[in-house]
């Protein structure tokens, strides 16, 4: 393997409080303080922060490799910037069991092309009712706990699940969704679901969930992790409970903090995602969220489906769309409105998500795995989803005109992007 | 030369101008005058192929689509849900292809989904007209409300009209607050407060909880049907408790003006939202809806389909 010197770059490593011109090198798929010889990439004019991570992406594989695959998904993570990507469990067959995380494991060793972390289910098929084999769970490789897709109604089945999970050091990851205030709910409730006459989904619906997930954090004592925040009263109330240092954290998308609910009223079903696109309002919280560190990580909720599933009435739609290429370009938006630095923004892509996670990533620390991001944050570009890495299309932001970009992606060493 | 209309599908009231609808108000009042003569057909649509897609159940809008176009001499075919291949996992989008490949010209279509004439109208090049979708939008029967409302009380502006019953769920509801505040009208909203909610302010209404006040400055009276189809379990106590809070008996009539119009899209439930003889009295111009419903029809498809007077 050749040794690198990624030369006159400005190092952003937020757990190294480094924010300078430098030169990184790499040897040995290791950052390394000097190397001999190595193979020189200019990127002057450009950032070098550690690689990002992206804690919500939906592989799914296995069970619906039409829609993406390890293989097409970790590509679509290596262009977006992304060394490191957590997948969740829903797949087919959950993640419920050690054989589904084996054959994930497995077919990240053959064809995946960034770092893939699996989560373990929660509860048996994802349905809410009884424990999955947690302590297997882990011993196979999982790094979390998550029904994603779902949520655990049941407060005692979740209250055990964190007591259980804290025993393994396990964070529990959890879709923040009452079933019975957000029902058949497909839009945010507000004015547009009373204009479209779409069925609204309350942020009440995620405020509920999020409340409890406090108070059980602070009865078992154990992190819980509340995905994709969309709602202001949300982020009130997980700020609140950080004050008394409860171990509760959460992570926004960028099409929640760049996009409102008025996006759905050609009925559009790339807009249709779960939780929903919310009011001004609700945007506004998320970006204060961001701001003051209530929000710990920004992760994209990749969500792949096909084109004849999305092409059809907007209630028959499935929720969600696609977003590791799109995600960077939007977050570095936060910098530019002067929501956050540029440092504190690739912390959140960084040292949060691995801190969460009790990942050995994140940093360019001497001997940390080689994993670098190379950003151009001015390079203007359109979104083109018809040339996305992805198997599928379902993004609201084609034709989108974006700037910055990762221009390369390292992952151990190896460029991986181009 | 037709200026006014230059649409080819109608999707619902909410993209029309005052201009647009009064346009079309006047070209029903022109097709109403051809269904009273004894010969009630007319050559406007001859060749033209039209398609009733109804994905939900419906007898009354059907029927008056396929007697309007019939009137018009279109050729008509009938799909409904049981009939039809969407049943058999076929997606919408492939039987209007279909459709289009059996070279349709205006597809109409009632589906249970707010929306779907719209995602349609974005790949066909027939003309698509909504009979209703889901809770969205059913502009024909607004069309029908006003038409109704001007043969008897000579206008909509300054009009005080007062829509009773489920409007989260009502379609019809949509329509006509769109059409009723583009025209000039106040309009009221009442009923159970969770069928009522007040984000219907934001669409210029108000909205109230107490019948007598919902009642007693109304020139009109909109009665809605409860849409059990629509509805969660949650929304009230009971369908007897619904008509002893707000259904129109004859205590709460006596009280209205005495010129008020009483109407209802149908089908009504005697004894619920209406009192039986209430929907048969003199004021009750429930019947000249539908029968209005024909030429308003008429009226749509013949400028849809780029036809002038």
């Amino acid at each position: 393997m050749k040794s690198l010197l990624i030369k006159g770059g400005r190092v952003i490593d937020p757990a190294n409080h480094v924010d300078e011109v430098r030169d990184v090198f790499i040897a040995e798929s290791k950052i390394v303080a000097s190397a001999q010889d190595a193979e020189v990439i200019d990127a002057r004019g450009k950032i070098v922060t550690p690689g990002l991570i992206d804690m919500h992406v939906h592989l799914r594989e296995p069970g619906r490799g039409d829609k993406e695959t390890v293989e097409t998904g970790t590509r679509c993570a290596a262009r977006g910037g992304f060394t490191s990507i957590v997948c969740m469990p829903n797949t087919t067959p959950a993640a419920d069991n050690t054989g589904t995380i084996a054959f994930i494991r497995q077919r990240v060793a053959e064809v995946g092309c960034v770092n893939v972390f699996p989560t373990g289910a929660i509860s048996k098929e994802l349905k809410g009712e009884e424990l999955a084999p947690i302590g297997s769970l882990k011993k196979a490789g999982i790094v979390a706990l998550t029904d994603d897709g779902h949520c655990v109604q049941s407060n005692d089945l979740m209250r055990r699940a964190v007591e259980y999970a804290k025993m393994f050091n396990l964070p529990v990851l959890d879709h923040c969704q009452d079933y019975s205030l957000v029902a058949d709910g497909v839009v945010h409730e507000g004015y547009w679901s009373a204009a479209l006459g779409l069925r609204g989904w309350p942020a009440t619906g995620e405020d509920v969930i999020v409340a409890r997930n406090v108070l059980l954090a602070e009865l078992t004592d154990w992190w819980i992790h509340c995905q994709h925040i969309s709602s202001a009263r949300s982020v009130q109330l997980i700020r609140e409970a950080k004050r008394r240092g409860v171990k509760i954290s959460a992570e926004a998308c960028p099409h929640h903090f760049t996009m409102t609910d008025g996006c759905v009223k050609a009925y559009e079903t790339n807009f249709k995602m779960n939780p929903p696109l919310r009011t001004e309002h609700d945007r506004d919280g998320i970006l204060e969220g961001l701001a003051d560190g209530t929000i710990d990580c920004i992760a994209s909720d990749h969500a792949p489906h096909c084109t004849y599933e999305k092409e059809v009435e907007f209630d028959l739609a499935p929720f969600g769309i696609i977003g590791l290429e799109t995600e960077l370009a939007l977050s570095l938006e936060l910098v530019r409105k002067k929501v956050l630095t540029l440092p504190a923004l690739i912390e959140r892509f960084t040292t949060k998500p691995a801190t969460l996670l009790r990942l050995n990533k994140g940093t360019l620390s001497m001997g940390a795995d080689a994993d670098v991001t190379i950003i151009d944050p001015e390079i203007e570009w359109t979104y083109d989803v018809t040339q996305s890495a992805s198997k599928s299309r379902n993004s609201p932001f084609h034709g989108w005109q974006m700037r910055g970009k990762a221009e390369r992606t390292i992952v151990g060493g190896v460029t991986k992007f181009p | 030369m037709n200026t006014t209309w230059r649409h080819k599908d109608l999707l619902g009231i909410q993209e029309l101008t005052a201009e647009e609808i009064t346009f079309l108000l006047d070209t029903a009042a022109a097709f109403k005058q051809v269904g009273e003569r004894s010969i009630k057909k007319v050559p406007s649509l001859r060749g033209k192929t039209l398609v009733n897609l109804f994905i939900e159940p419906s007898t009354r809008t059907r029927t008056s689509f396929e007697l309007a176009a019939k009137r018009l001499s279109a050729d008509v075919i009938n799909i409904n849900t049981t009939a039809s291949s969407l049943v058999k996992g076929e997606t919408l989008k492939d039987t209007a292809l279909n459709l289009q490949a059996l070279n349709a010209d205006i597809i109409v279509i009632r589906h249970s989904a707010a929306g779907a004439p719209h995602f349609l109208a974005r790949f066909l090049k027939a003309s698509i007209i909504n009979a209703g979708d889901g809770a969205h939008e059913h502009p024909t029967q607004a069309l029908l409300d006003a038409f109704t409302i001007r043969e008897h009380k000579g206008r909509i502006d300054g009009l005080n009209v007062t829509i009773l019953g489920d409007i989260l769920y009502s379609r019809v509801a949509r329509s006509n607050i769109w059409l009723l505040t583009k025209l000039g009208a106040r309009v009221t909203l009442a009923g159970p407060s969770t069928l009522v909610p007040r984000v219907f302010e934001q669409f210029g209404c108000r909205v109230v909880h107490d019948i007598e006040t919902a009642i007693g400055d109304a020139d009109v009276i909109n009665l809605l049907r409860i849409q059990h189809e629509r509805q969660r379990k949650t929304m009230f106590p009971s369908i007897g408790e619904y008509t002893a809070m707000f259904g129109l008996n004859k205590d709460r009539f006596a009280r209205t003006k005495p010129d008020a119009l009483i109407m209802h899209p149908g089908p009504i439930n005697r004894g619920v939202e209406i009192d039986s003889e209430i929907a048969d009295c003199d004021r009750s111009v429930i019947l000249e809806q539908v029968t209005n419903g024909l030429a308003v029809r008429m009226a749509v498809l013949f400028v849809c389909s780029g036809g002038q007077l």
